[in-house]
């Protein structure tokens, strides 16, 4: 017993010098020439040994690549371990020695041959990790062997084997027909084959966009759910995601699929879990809401969600920021689980600040005491950025919730009490934001807020005290001295500040003018002398202007009912959500942006759009499921007055924008100008500073400079002046309240003779939808196709693209065998069925033909975007001609946006993405324009009418999902009309607006 | 799908790197590095991460950070879930994941890595193919090589990475047969001032050690099915009888594994074992405070509570603590101000009581924060959900095994507020 203990020991001594830290020695010049004597020994395990200390070197990042022609050299050997061991060597170095890596190519062909599929299995996943070029020649043979083995290992290890060479040399893999076996894979028996396969492909399509490697059709989606349930976790992932980039036929598809995709939902692997939620949260739409299913759906949704939270803090993060989607999209999921985001006080800081944001989201009536409760606790935590989040978190809930509101101001006002720095100045600054939604409500706790103002030192915070002081000037006794106050300093605040101050004390000075008329000029000084800011200087001038003119008029504008703030301006744009909801588990999903607007490499525009419902419902909140004939029969929405849009413009203003939306863009066009004005500008000259000052980049729009000229002293404009000035921006008139400036008598134009035309056409063609197509030309003469002439135009009719041809025999014998085929388009457009040309064409003869096109083709952008490559074949040749549509072909039915949506998208598309255009002599008027362009999908979405000038904000959607946004302005007398379109594909616009010429002019 | 991963220990050293498709350099870890800067603490560095050309996610394993490096787009979650599976395989060799036993086995967990991942894709990731493939290093395989001169890579196809059954090998086989399955409860609550629970739920977890012959074909039914709305198997559990039947049917890997895991949420009452009466107080004046803090059990279905302990991190200011305990003892760390009182057996007669003042730092003001309490203990034999298991069943096979199960409940984040 003894003896055998002392073993053991001696054993454990030996164990302990068996580790491989032996290995980590420097390696000296000496230990490489060391190494290589040992590499080069004739005993196999001294070989073995030398190989490991190689790769420990080469694991921690040493330089043992001298070593390569030695290493390659013990390649030869039946030791699986040591084979191993110099693969991973040379997948490591064969990169920088490729001449020598060519050495080992023979060994590799060999073991693809080996009769243990281990061994084949291995070779041909070595040789598509050696990154060099010349290997790859030789690589093609054995894994077209490979991918047929009869071996289901070797075939799954293959399959990935193309992905790595379509890596290395993508036209290789094309050129060899890998793709086709690798799609062949995807009906392979084993499942685990099928996965391999499916994650190949999808890895390779990503590279190639428009590729259309994944063809899923039923069939398929039935095999790839079929090997769902038997393959590894890591392949359900993949087929799972796989899946959600298919659309199903219909909601009894539909519902068969999320049947089968539940029971995923019980998973031990997040991942997988996450999956599955993605393909039901987007195959859902497609569900009617009365289903019972749909509710059964819903229920199962939760607990998998909540489980996520227990996980690890690093799923429990990615889970966070998509079940903030999710409840963004679908409240009604996660509405009773509120009590699992509370935060506990060892969760990494992350994880908290994400509770947060969804606790806020689920804030209900029902919940809000047990949610303020929590948020009061945090508010005492140590973290400060959390504190902070936690107290604005406060402040949003007594937004959203009418009924807490009172219960959130004192809850505030106890914090406010603690007399932390940080806590106080956060409370000010929500508090403010409780003012502007429930004006006259709290305005008893400002004395206590008046308290706290020396200890302000943070920007955002003193601009929140500033405005409250001004505001509510009339309420506080001292209120000139706690503004003067502030102007003794007014050169080092912020810009935030500064312009808080102009325009509280302008506020003062209209509701106490005796007292402070001295303040007023003291602050119009600092801001137009002796500031370089322009934006303070051109605000200055206006208030100086406004005052010294017309008092009555600036006590309008300046002190003007606000309008009340929203409760959810920070929810992510629901175009936007829809897409990041086919993005769950994704990148996409953490960022809370689309995958285009960070992934390098060539997604392109493809965005992913939801499934439109196919029951009823829905049509109210979102944009694209309101079905054609409602749209087009519903009249425009005429906005009543310009207040009210005004009210929706800066409704969306009023916080500052969150991570999600783009920094506010410089202006280009007038219009923007307008828009830019309104949003900033104005808006915070109607006394809101919530909107950081957006523009440096104002002194561009046309009038600045004008203004910032000006001499200092108070000059005499008449408001019609003023009102000329700023006549670029009608809108801003309008803010004013200035008399609209006189305009020219309108004329009435000339809407017989447009509606005639449109009749007309509608007559001759017989089109039921009014869609405007242009007439036929001549796409290919006979001169070039043997005496084969097609004439042709595009239609849409009843929402089905058509392609009219006439096709003409103009030479001698009979023509038969009519096909077409296209070329890739930027548009996938595709013949949806075969030419029919059922009978010969005689001579002399011609025939009308008909083509249904789809838009479910290969994509590949154009130059032109609308050009079309055609070829047509009869029993003669094949002949190619390339013609081009309007593209208002694919204007769709539903491209009617919703009023909000609009305005949202619009200021969210940057402004570099707008283009204006002119479109000359066309006598119609603005109502007669608007029926014209709803014939072909192009909606009206609001009417407006400015100083005479008819403004129509018009919406479009395109097949492929990209929406177009215009705003058309039409002056009554004046043929030009001034289009402006906004679209996230800039380049349709040139083709928009050629059409829109085109719709309008016919 | 994942590019390259680096292992990063606790002092920002990069000391392993696995490259599976082209080499990417390490100064991308720069990146990790400023963001790791930024969150002061190791636990609360974000783990993905935005740089110019790559996306960086990483987990915190063992006061290692495992990161990955990924080009094009990539569900995060399979990554992370991935990168929990790497630290748990080499727990599993090597019986802890730390920097130290990395090294000592570094060109094993190399082999692994390679095993486990081929250009991205995720290759064998079960443990047991995994140990058919490369044997885990025990002492006396070690010797038996350097004499044998055989190696520790297995030299057979990963038979179970073909079967429809991949969790399981063939051929298995044991004189004893037995199956344990330990039913582990942790209670993750939070509770205010006053006692009252504001947020309880139960993380479940059946974790089974099943060595037994053959291919057996396990069916376990509990008593009380019901409870269990919130679950997530392992993969061999079939999915279909647990919908209809509610009963777990299933043929087991080898060795140990988690069945499942389940979730009781806070709809359900959830007992909460013990009470805290707690008063921690900073006066206005002097530089002082006082401490009252007494546990009792509460809903303990007759069983006793054991390994009680409480933890209370102390607002910064706290610079001592004079304390007297009836029962255990307790330590005050200076440098990281945690307070921890370890009890011991919670003795209902006599109730364990923690008494005494903390001096602060004079002339700091009162602290503000309160600081929260964290309990923790073990209950034996009691799920405190109540869930039961009634019976197993084995077909398949025609030995009769071992079966046991075990029931245990702990504290997982189980805080009381002050």
């Amino acid at each position: 017993m003894q003896e055998w203990a002392n073993q053991l020991c001696e054993n454990r001594q030996f164990g302990s010098k068996m580790t491989d830290s032996k290995y980590f020695t420097t390696t000296k010049k000496g230990e490489i020439f060391e190494l290589k004597a040992e590499l080069n020994s004739d005993k196999k395990e001294k070989k073995k040994e030398a190989v490991k200390k190689v790769i420990a070197s080469m694991t921690v990042g040493k330089d043992v690549s001298a070593l390569f022609p030695d290493v390659v050299n013990c390649m030869q050997t039946d030791n699986l371990e040591l084979k191993k061991l110099v693969y991973l060597y040379l997948m490591n170095y064969a990169k920088s020695q490729p001449d020598m890596a060519i050495m080992a190519v023979n060994t590799f062909v060999k073991d693809c041959e080996d009769p243990n599929p281990l061994i084949r299995a291995l070779a041909v996943r070595t040789m598509g990790c050696i990154r060099v070029d010349k290997i790859t020649e030789y690589l093609c043979e054995p894994l077209r062997k490979c991918l047929k083995d009869e071996d289901p290992y070797v075939r799954k290890t293959a399959a990935v084997c193309v992905a790595k060479l379509h890596d290395i040399n993508a036209q290789l893999v094309e050129d060899q027909g890998f793709l086709d076996t690798l799609k062949d894979l995807i009906s392979d028996s084993n499942p685990m084959v099928v996965a391999n396969a499916v994650a190949a492909l999808s890895e390779i399509a990503e590279s190639h966009p428009n590729s259309n490697l994944l063809d899923l059709n039923p069939q398929t989606i039935n095999k790839l759910l079929t090997a769902l349930n038997e393959c590894t976790e890591w392949g359900q992932i993949f087929i799972l995601d796989c899946l959600a980039n298919y659309t199903p036929r219909d909601d009894r598809e539909s519902q068969s699929i999320c049947e089968r995709v539940t029971p995923r939902l019980s998973h031990a692997n997040s991942a997988v879990v996450l999956s599955a939620v993605k393909v039901l949260m987007k195959f859902m739409e497609m569900l009617p809401k009365d289903l019972d299913y749909y509710g059964t759906l819903l229920k199962k949704l939760a607990p998998p969600l909540v489980t996520l939270l227990s996980a690890e803090p690093e799923l429990q993060y990615v889970a966070l920021r998509n079940i903030n989607l999710i409840v963004q999209r679908r409240p009604e999921i996660l509405k009773h689980e509120m009590k699992v985001f509370f935060v506990k006080y060892n969760d990494p800081i992350y994880v908290k600040l994400e509770k947060l944001d969804i606790m806020i989201r689920l804030a209900s009536q029902a919940n809000i005491a047990q949610v303020l409760a929590e948020l009061k606790e945090y508010a005492t935590e140590v973290d400060v950025d959390f504190v902070r989040k936690a107290v604005r978190a406060i402040g949003r809930c007594a937004i959203k919730v009418e009924q807490s509101a009172e219960r959130c101001v004192s809850t505030l006002l106890d914090l406010i009490q603690t007399k932390v720095n940080y806590v106080v100045q956060e409370a000010i600054v929500v508090i403010k934001d409780i003012f502007r939604k429930y004006p006259n409500k709290y305005e008893s706790v400002i004395a206590t807020l008046c308290e706290n103002l020396d200890s302000l030192d943070e920007p955002e915070a003193r601009a929140a005290m500033i405005w409250i002081v001004g505001e509510y000037a009339e309420r506080i006794d001292n209120a000139d001295e706690l503004l003067e106050s502030f102007l003794e300093g007014f050169h080092d605040e912020s810009t935030q500040v500064q312009l808080q101050l102009l325009t509280a004390i302008v506020k003062l000075f209209l509701k106490k003018p005796t007292e402070t008329q001295e303040l007023v000029q003291q602050v119009l000084s600092l801001a137009t002398q002796d500031s370089d800011n322009p934006d303070l200087r051109d605000r200055g001038y206006i208030y100086w202007r406004l005052l010294s003119t017309d008092p009555v008029a600036a006590k309008e504008v300046v002190l003007a009912e606000k309008p009340l703030i929203s409760e959810e301006t920070d929810l992510i744009e629901p175009t936007l959500l829809e897409e990041l909801i086919c993005h769950i588990g994704t990148l996409a999903s953490v960022y809370h942006k689309p995958p285009s607007a960070f992934v390098e490499g060539s997604r392109g525009v493809q965005h992913k759009r939801l499934p439109g419902s196919a029951g009823s419902g829905e049509s109210a909140d979102s944009p694209d499921t309101g079905s054609a004939a409602g749209v087009s029969e519903a009249p425009p929405a005429v906005i009543p007055s310009q207040g009210d849009l005004l009210g929706d413009l800066l409704n969306l203003d009023l916080t500052p924008p969150t991570t999600s939306g783009p920094p506010p863009a410089p202006s280009s066009g007038m219009q923007m100008g307008a828009m830019d004005l309104l949003g900033g500008g104005l808006d915070s000259l109607m006394g809101d500073e919530s909107e950081p000052p957006p523009v440096p980049q104002r002194t561009d729009t046309p009038q600045s400079p004008q203004l910032s000229h000006q001499s200092p002293s108070p000059p005499d404009y008449s408001p019609t002046e003023l009102g000329g000035d700023l006549g670029g921006s009608p809108a801003m008139g309008a803010g004013f309240g200035a008399p609209p400036t006189a305009m020219p008598a309108s004329f009435p134009p000339p809407v017989s003779g447009g509606l005639d035309d449109l009749f007309d056409l509608g007559g001759s063609v017989g089109m039921p939808m009014g869609a405007y197509s242009p007439p036929k030309s001549i796409w290919l003469p006979a001169m070039k196709a043997k005496g084969l002439e097609i004439s042709g135009t595009f239609a849409r009719r009843a929402g089905v693209i058509q392609m009219e041809m006439t096709l003409t025999n103009k030479a001698m014998s009979i023509m038969t065998d009519f096909a077409i085929q296209f070329n890739r388009n930027s548009f996938g457009l595709a013949p949806a069925g075969p030419l029919q040309v059922l009978t010969p064409v005689g001579p002399n003869q011609s025939i009308e033909v008909a083509l249904p096109l789809s838009t479910v083709g290969p994509v590949m952008k154009m130059e032109p975007l609308t050009n079309l490559q055609v070829a047509v074949k009869n029993n003669i040749d094949v002949f190619y001609f390339s013609s081009q549509y309007p593209i208002s072909m694919l204007f769709v039915e539903d491209g009617k946006m919703e009023r909000q949506v609009f305005l949202a998208t619009w200021k969210d598309i940057p402004n570099d993405n707008e283009a204006q255009f002119q479109i000359k002599d066309c006598h119609l008027n603005s109502d007669a324009a608007s029926s014209k362009l709803q014939g072909s999908n192009v909606f009206t979405i609001a009417k407006r009418t400015v100083e005479g000038q008819d403004m129509l904000y018009q919406s479009m959607k395109l097949t492929n999902g990209i929406w177009v946004l215009a705003e058309l302005r039409v002056q009554a007398g004046n043929p030009n009309y001034t289009v402006s379109l906004k679209c996230r594909a800039p380049e349709v616009s040139q083709c928009v607006f050629q059409s829109y010429e085109a719709m309008l002019k016919n | 799908m994942i590019h390259s991963l680096f292992l990063i220990n606790h002092t920002g050293d990069i000391f392993l790197e696995k490259h599976w498709k082209s080499v990417i350099g390490r100064s991308v870890c720069d990146y990790f590095f400023e963001a790791r800067e930024k969150a002061v603490e190791p636990e609360n560095v974000p783990p993905v991460l935005q740089t110019p050309h790559h996306y960086l996610i990483s987990i915190y394993r063992g006061k290692l950070f495992f990161l990955s490096v990924i080009q094009t787009e990539v569900p995060p979650l399979f990554v992370i879930e991935f990168l929990h599976r790497v630290a748990d395989t080499i727990q599993d060799y090597f019986g802890e994941c730390s920097e130290g036993v990395i090294k000592d086995n570094v060109v094993t967990v190399y082999e692994l890595l390679e095993e486990m991942l081929d250009n991205g894709f995720p290759l064998a990731t079960e443990s047991n193919v995994l140990k058919e493939m490369i044997r885990p290093p025990t002492i006396l395989r070690s010797v038996v090589n350097t004499l044998t001169g055989a190696s520790n890579v297995g030299d057979t196809l990963p038979t179970g990475q073909l079967s429809n059954v991949p969790w399981r090998r063939v051929g298995v086989k044991y004189t004893n047969n037995e199956a344990y399955f330990d039913v582990i409860e942790e209670i993750d609550a939070i509770l205010d001032k006053s006692g009252t629970t504001v947020f309880a739920e139960i993380q479940g977890v059946i974790e089974a050690c099943v060595r037994l012959t053959g291919m057996p074909d396990l069916t376990l039914s509990f008593m009380n099915p019901r409870l269990l709305d919130d679950v997530s198997f392992h993969p061999c559990v079939r999915f279909k009888r647990w919908e209809s039947e509610r009963v777990l049917s299933f043929i087991p890997p080898d060795g140990n594994f988690t069945l499942m895991n389940y979730h009781v949420s806070s709809q359900n009452l959830v007992a909460i074992p013990v009470y805290v009466k707690q008063s921690i107080s900073f006066f206005e004046t002097g530089p002082c405070g006082r401490l009252d803090i007494t546990i009792g059990p509460k809903q303990t279905m007759g069983k006793t509570v054991e390994g009680l302990m409480v933890t209370i991190h102390m607002p910064k200011a706290v610079l001592s603590a004079n304390l007297t305990a009836t029962q255990g003892t307790y330590t005050y760390d200076l440098a990281t101000k945690v307070l921890v009182w370890d009890i011991g057996k919670l003795n209902p007669q006599k109730l364990p009581n923690l008494k005494g003042s903390l001096t602060t730092q004079a002339g700091t003001p009162k602290p503000e924060d309160n600081p929260s309490l964290n309990i923790d203990l073990k209950i034996q034999q009691l799920a405190i959900s109540g869930l039961k298991v009634s019976r197993l069943d084995m077909y398949g096979e025609k030995y009769k095994p071992f079966k046991g199960v075990k029931y245990l409940t702990k504290a997982g984040k189980f805080q009381v507020r002050t």
